[in-house]
């Protein structure tokens, strides 16, 4: 045995082909026991084709995947973790009591009905019809059918499409409560904020590789822009020739500037023009990062 | 919750799965899918309506002067033909649009026992049967007090909840082929013809030389041949039909489920 622990779920080196497209281009993920890994991506970066690797819904053409160290496919594997899909068009004439017994019934120890229930918000639904719910109201009975089993690890495809803000923020404190009980989360998400708020660590895809993998720190430092905008006169083709300044341009009236060294940037501007106003300098979120990440192989490839 | 298992750490030490929760999972899962269909009009008013209108027509009604004979004989085809759609429509249907819409997949994502889909999709269309078989032979004896010995009624029950299954074969194979929307027009493109050419609507006699000739070929006329013989109206042995349409169930299912595998 090594030091570090087993990995709950590891993808080695996984190519997936469909016909003459490649889905997945050698990727290699580990995730480890208790951490909440988001799995961020534009659409076709491989993020699904990447989970329904690790659930054993499909096989990959060159590479391994390993739940828990063994083939995915095993129900003795896929018997430790908890799934909830982008779309699972649920029996609309089952009460959504009926659908947490039935899917609490395929795991060995299962957490009981009411704890399910209160976990994911849906103490009051559990007598009406699954097909009667409003849109949020079955993400969370479906978020209740992934936890209801304990897994030890659960995967989470766009968990909170479809939620308002207070649904979503519940959902929130709810994987971080499973986070804390030891439970391994694989998230996937439209909403950087999402991630940026819950993920311990990110992995970017772009067109079937691995982006970039770290925390959410290190994601943001890769792109080490500060975006510098007011209101001035100065002309921006001149100001994008300044030292250390990366691009500068007119937008919506606004001058904008991106830089690596926002301070000096923003000594010379005040010094060059006198009037400038309403001056804001913002470091770059997991949004801008993510958006340089994943817009650098598309423009090699257009060079 | 004290002692969670999510503090141990290595492979393989999950706790492992007690035989009585895996049979409990296989229940489950049979009840879920009964209840869900028993529960939805749109599925069970179509395969009760059907042959219990077509019985109260042809097998009752309209067959009043040909006596006692006639309401029996139509009676086992009239079962036959609505054992047919839940076998059909409730096992190829439900499969099409479940692969279609996520289900299938997320219950291949989760635990579930193999083979606890297809078995609660079975039992629940040998359900929706008996409760065919049930309605037909209430008419027939409320009714038209059809001479029936109470053997011969349990017999008719006992051959529509088995003679299910064969359809539920073909209906699963349907499903496999077509996705989605497109498989109940399909299955009605199977379903209808292959009744009215195997005597299921009118007896066999009536119907022309070649059809006469070729309905052995299709499951429902063996079926309806076993069904007639626990009516007490069949000339020769049942179990040749039941040893086919055992054949004709076991090579629909090798081959749906070789296509199942493959494409999921």
């Amino acid at each position: 045995m090594t030091d570090t622990p087993e990995p709950v779920a590891r993808l080695a080196d996984a190519v997936k082909r469909y016909g003459p497209f490649t889905a997945l281009d050698g990727v290699d993920l580990v995730l480890r026991r208790g951490e909440l890994l988001a799995l961020l991506g534009p659409n076709g970066a491989g993020k699904s084709t990447s989970i329904g690797l690790l659930l054993g819904l499909i096989r990959p053409d060159a590479g391994r995947a390993e739940l828990f160290g063994l083939d995915p496919q095993r129900i003795e594997a896929r018997r430790r973790i908890g799934v909830m899909l982008q779309s699972a068009a649920l029996p609309p004439t089952l009460r959504v009591g009926e659908l947490l017994r039935l899917t609490a019934s395929y795991y060995p120890d299962p957490r009981p009905l009411a704890e399910s229930a209160d976990l994911a918000g849906i103490g009051d639904l559990l007598r009406r019809s699954y097909g009667k719910l409003s849109g949020g109201q079955m993400r969370r009975v479906q978020f209740a059918l992934a936890l209801c089993g304990r897994p030890e690890l659960l995967f989470l495809d766009e968990p909170t499409v479809g939620m308002d803000i207070e649904a979503r923020q519940k959902l929130w404190a709810a994987m971080r409560a499973l986070v804390a009980e030891g439970c391994s989360v694989v998230l996937t998400t439209h909403y950087l904020e999402e991630a940026e708020a819950l993920a311990q660590r990110v992995v970017v895809l772009g067109q079937g590789r691995v982006l970039s993998a770290g925390s959410v720190d290190e994601l943001r430092a890769r792109v080490a822009l500060a975006r510098i905008r007011c209101l001035s006169d100065l002309d921006a083709a001149a100001v994008a020739g300044w030292p250390q300044v990366t691009a500068a341009a007119t937008v919506d009236g606004r001058l904008q500037i991106s830089t690596a060294a926002a301070e000096a940037v923003v000594r010379r501007l005040l010094d060059a023009d006198p009037a400038l106003r309403e001056l804001e300098v913002q470091r770059a979120g997991l949004a801008e990062a993510f958006a340089e990440l994943t817009r650098e192989p598309s423009l090699q490839e257009a060079a | 919750m004290n002692a969670s298992p999510l503090s141990v750490p290595t492979p393989g030490a999950a706790p492992a799965m007690p035989a009585r929760r895996v049979l409990g999972a296989y229940l489950a899962e049979a009840r879920s899918e009964c209840l869900r269909y028993l529960r939805n009009p749109s599925f069970m008013l179509p395969i009760m309506l059907f042959p219990g209108m077509f019985y109260l027509l042809f097998g009752i009604l309209m067959a009043k002067s040909e006596g006692a004979g006639a309401a029996r004989y139509l009676l086992a085809s009239y079962s036959v033909f609505g054992v047919m759609s839940p076998g059909l429509f409730g096992f190829g249907v439900s499969l099409a649009l479940e692969r279609d819409n996520g289900l299938l997949t997320l219950k291949r994502a989760l635990p579930m026992p193999p083979g606890a889909y297809l078995l609660g999709k079975m039992l629940m269309a040998m359900a929706a049967a008996a409760v065919v078989v049930l309605l037909l032979l209430a008419m027939a004896l409320g009714v038209a007090h059809a001479p029936l010995a109470r053997a011969q009624a349990g017999g008719l029950l006992l051959t529509g909840v088995l003679g299910v299954l064969p359809f539920c074969a073909l209906g699963m194979f349907v499903g496999t082929l077509v996705k989605g929307q497109g498989a109940p027009g399909v299955l009605q493109l199977v379903y209808l013809p292959m009744s009215f050419v195997s005597g299921l609507w009118f007896p066999l006699p009536m119907l022309p030389k070649l059809l006469q000739r070729i309905a052995p070929v299709w499951p429902s006329y063996h079926l309806d041949r076993i069904a007639l013989a626990a009516v007490g109206l069949a000339h020769g042995a049942w179990w040749p039909h039941a040893l086919v349409l055992a054949g004709f169930a076991a090579a629909f299912l090798l081959l749906a489920a070789r296509r199942l595998r493959r494409r999921g």
